[in-house]
């Protein structure tokens, strides 16, 4: 398996990011390099081998459902770039997710 | 709107339950509705760097009973999933949801089709997630964001395809509605949001295999138009392939005041969500045990309880639908009955109609009117039941138990002091009735007249008559044996 410049474009998309030319190559070649790092495991038999999709051994830690105080509303729009008195403001979004 | 009857429908729905939890899935955060926008708010659902999350175990409690009660397979182990994706009104980045390995998995509903028969829709998968937060778009030229909803707990329920028609979509939901509702996790509302639906829907020519392409069509935000919605896009699509065209894979969101689907607008690369298992949330291990204790707590399931009002208290099939659509009503119907069996020592089966018709046709009258939840019906299940008491053991009669009915909508008393206040206690003085016979007779010579030459269906006439002299009071049963001995008299 190997990322192309393409590849690189269509994450860099989903994740918000623009990256000049000489980036997106440089990029490409570290992201084959990690890939191709991670190709090592495929010279093991893992066919038997669960998944792994935490490193910790630890389950069901639950909380009980009982409210617990939260912030202030000046609090919780302190840190936003913009906001009015009640809410956080973004530039216009039209449309669904 | 009429179908094409060549085509098939094929419907599979996205049901999402926003769950009655008091707080958020992983913060402490209350879910309450209607809050002054972000004041319902930590650092957790504000998606501030370096929290973390911790699961509310009602969700999880919650979602078994779903999972139980649809006949779901429970997996023993199951995980969180990040959803990524950019929105403002998702601080986070990220949607915590399920993907691979949900909690509920393989179930089915049943529901009622119009030819009388049950059919059972399979449920693929149900799984637990975190809502959004809320935009608004059309108050000022920015988007304003109120993060108060982020991280409510929701369930949704995905159907298997096996809908075939836009009654059927609709029977479906209901059902959906019905059970949450009855098992407490869910108001059903779906004005307010609390219950949503997405729909994928394709058409294929009658006696097909292949399913043909889908579209999914989101924002129908009520049963109504849920309905509508399916109808519209299914005409679509059949029009569309009759002329020659194609179906093609599409998301379109139904306009309400327009009563059109309209494709949704959307970048090619929008719906990549790079799914992964959420490394901040631990996985949830369900055991036998928690299974059988949620089982064991169940309130018993809509049909199981409407199948036992028919067979059990003979009530008409037509009753028992209308009583068990609520668990609310149904609970106040067997509450109400349990009561009056208790004071008329009659077994269950013998009131219950009687029961039934006061809780359809006043009942549900007065909370429809009032817009209110039958638990906070302004007559309860003990009054109710001391009322119709008092028809039975004669002291009013049921005309006046109307009359007393509506009274007690207003007054707190108990429907014994409401007749004695109002003077409606029933007359059973034969003494006195014959004396109101006596004066209606007298006053009404020609049709007595016409009684003696053999016109019986006078008798009413009379009866009606002496009524109205005893304002309702009068004891209709003594009334007519009254009338029948004098009016034989007369004949003679």
């Amino acid at each position: 398996m190997s990322v192309t410049v393409k590849d690189v474009e269509h994450v860099a998309a989903l994740a918000r990011l623009s990256f000049s030319q000489d980036e997106k190559e440089r990029l490409t070649h570290e992201l084959n390099e990690i890939l191709q790092y991670m190709e090592q495991l495929n010279s093991l038999d893992t066919s038997t081998v669960e998944p792994l999709s935490h490193v910790i051994q630890l389950q069901n830690v639950f909380r009980e459902d009982e409210i617990r105080p939260g912030v202030s509303r000046e609090d919780a729009l302190k840190n936003a770039p913009v906001h009015s008195e009640k809410f956080f403001k973004v530039p216009k979004v039209i449309g669904d997710r | 709107m009429k179908l094409n009857e060549n085509y098939e429908p094929v419907i599979g729905l996205e049901v999402h339950a926003q769950l009655l939890t008091k707080t958020k899935a992983f913060c402490g955060c209350p879910t309450t509705f209607g809050s002054e926008p972000n004041t319902n708010v930590c650092p957790v659902c504000l998606g501030m760097p370096g929290t973390l999350p911790v699961l509310n175990r009602n969700l999880v409690e919650f979602i078994l009973r779903m999972g139980i009660a649809t006949n779901c397979s429970i997996a023993p182990r199951s995980i969180f999933a990040r959803k990524n994706y950019f929105y403002p009104d998702l601080p986070k980045g990220y949607q915590i949801s399920q993907y691979e390995e949900p909690i509920c998995t393989n179930g089915w509903v049943e529901i009622d089709i119009d030819d009388g028969s049950r059919k059972k829709i399979g449920i693929t998968r149900i799984h637990m997630e975190e809502d959004a937060g809320k935009s608004i778009h059309d108050i000022e030229v920015d988007t304003l964001v109120d993060v108060n909803r982020c991280g409510v707990p929701l369930i949704e329920i995905v159907s298997e395809p096996d809908l075939r028609s836009p009654k059927e979509a609709y029977l479906y939901l209901s059902k959906i509605k019905q059970i949450v509702t009855y098992l407490g996790i869910c108001d059903g509302n779906m004005e307010e949001g609390s219950l949503r639906c997405d729909a994928n829907v394709s058409v294929r020519k009658k006696g097909e295999k292949k399913f043909g392409t889908k579209t999914e069509v989101k924002n129908m935000n009520s049963f109504r138009n849920v309905e509508r919605a399916l109808e519209y896009e299914i005409n679509r699509q059949i029009q569309l392939i009759e002329d020659g065209g194609e179906v093609v894979q599409e998301t379109l969101l139904w306009d309400a005041n327009q009563n059109v689907a309209v494709p949704m607008r959307s970048k090619e690369e929008a719906h990549d969500y790079r799914y992964f298992p959420d490394p901040d949330l631990v996985p949830v291990l369900v055991d036998e045990k928690w299974i059988a204790r949620v089982r064991a707590d169940l309130p018993e399931y809509p049909t199981k309880r409407r199948d036992r009002f028919v067979a059990e208290l003979g009530l008409p099939a037509y009753d028992a639908d209308v009583l068990t659509v609520e668990k609310g009503v149904a609970d106040y119907f067997e509450e109400t009955l349990r009561k009056l069996s208790s004071v008329s020592g009659k077994p269950a089966k013998e009131d219950a109609k009687q029961v039934s018709n006061w809780v359809m046709t006043d009942i549900l009258r007065v909370i429809g009117e009032q817009k209110i939840d039958i638990d906070d019906s302004p007559v309860s299940p003990n009054r109710l039941a001391g009322m119709i008491g008092l028809v039975y053991d004669g002291t009013i009669s049921g005309k006046i138990a109307k009359e007393v009915f509506e009274e007690m909508l207003t007054s707190k008393d108990d429907p014994k002091s409401i007749v004695q206040r109002k003077g409606l206690l029933q007359v059973s003085d034969s003494g006195e009735l014959e004396k109101v016979v006596d004066e209606v007779l007298a006053s009404n010579q020609p049709q007595v007249e016409k009684y003696i030459g053999g016109n019986e269906k006078v008798f009413g006439f009379f009866v009606g008559e002496a009524m109205k002299v005893t304002k309702g009071k009068g004891n209709p049963k003594i009334v007519n044996e009254i009338l029948r001995k004098k009016l034989q008299a007369l004949k003679n």
